[in-house]
């Protein structure tokens, strides 16, 4: 396979992964969790290296009144995602 | 015999709608919309134009989306 042809098309959905290299993308987790971060590393696990990373947890807060949705956000500078946890990667829109 | 029924296998299903806008849900419950753009074997999919639906509402879009195989319940073509 040609590198310029190969390095550019999706022939199979890990290609997306690997397309974004280097690029803040955004993962969704397991257990209402959230990451964007920049995507270092990958196998074909999903496991994944991040930095730079955002991580969004969703939690529900049930009381008397209406259940009230709460985010909260921290930040880590470096994380090893293992792969099974993994929902979905989203690449920053490519053009 | 009709064009479903000559599509021998669930893979060959899976390669006749390739570029189709498709549904795929979730073992979550949460589904998807999209332009099917590529599987694996793993069903791992790249999807295009992606619509996240929860509970039946628009959550986000995602202009391209992997999904990794081992949550998908089922792909429907639209």
């Amino acid at each position: 396979m040609a590198d310029t042809a190969g390095a550019l098309t999706v022939e199979e959905p890990l290609d997306l992964v690997r397309l974004s290299l280097d690029e803040r993308i955004y993962v969704k987790l397991r257990g209402d969790r959230e990451l964007r971060g920049r995507l270092h590393a990958y196998d074909q696990h999903l496991n994944m290296v991040l930095g730079d990373v955002e991580e969004t947890i969703t939690k529900v807060d049930v009381g008397d009144a209406a259940p009230a949705v709460r985010a909260v956000t921290r930040a880590v500078p470096m994380l090893f995602v293992r792969g099974d946890g993994v929902i979905l990667v989203s690449p920053p829109s490519r053009t | 015999m009709s064009e479903q029924a000559s599509k021998k296998t669930p893979t060959d299903f899976l390669n006749g709608i390739l570029g189709q806008r498709v549904f795929v849900r979730l073992n979550s419950g949460i589904d998807y919309r999209g332009v099917l753009s590529c599987l694996d074997g793993y069903m791992n999919i790249a999807l295009e134009q992606t619509e996240e639906y929860v509970d039946g509402e628009l959550r986000n879009r995602y202009g391209d989306a992997f999904i990794r195989g081992n949550n998908v319940l089922y792909i429907s073509a639209l």
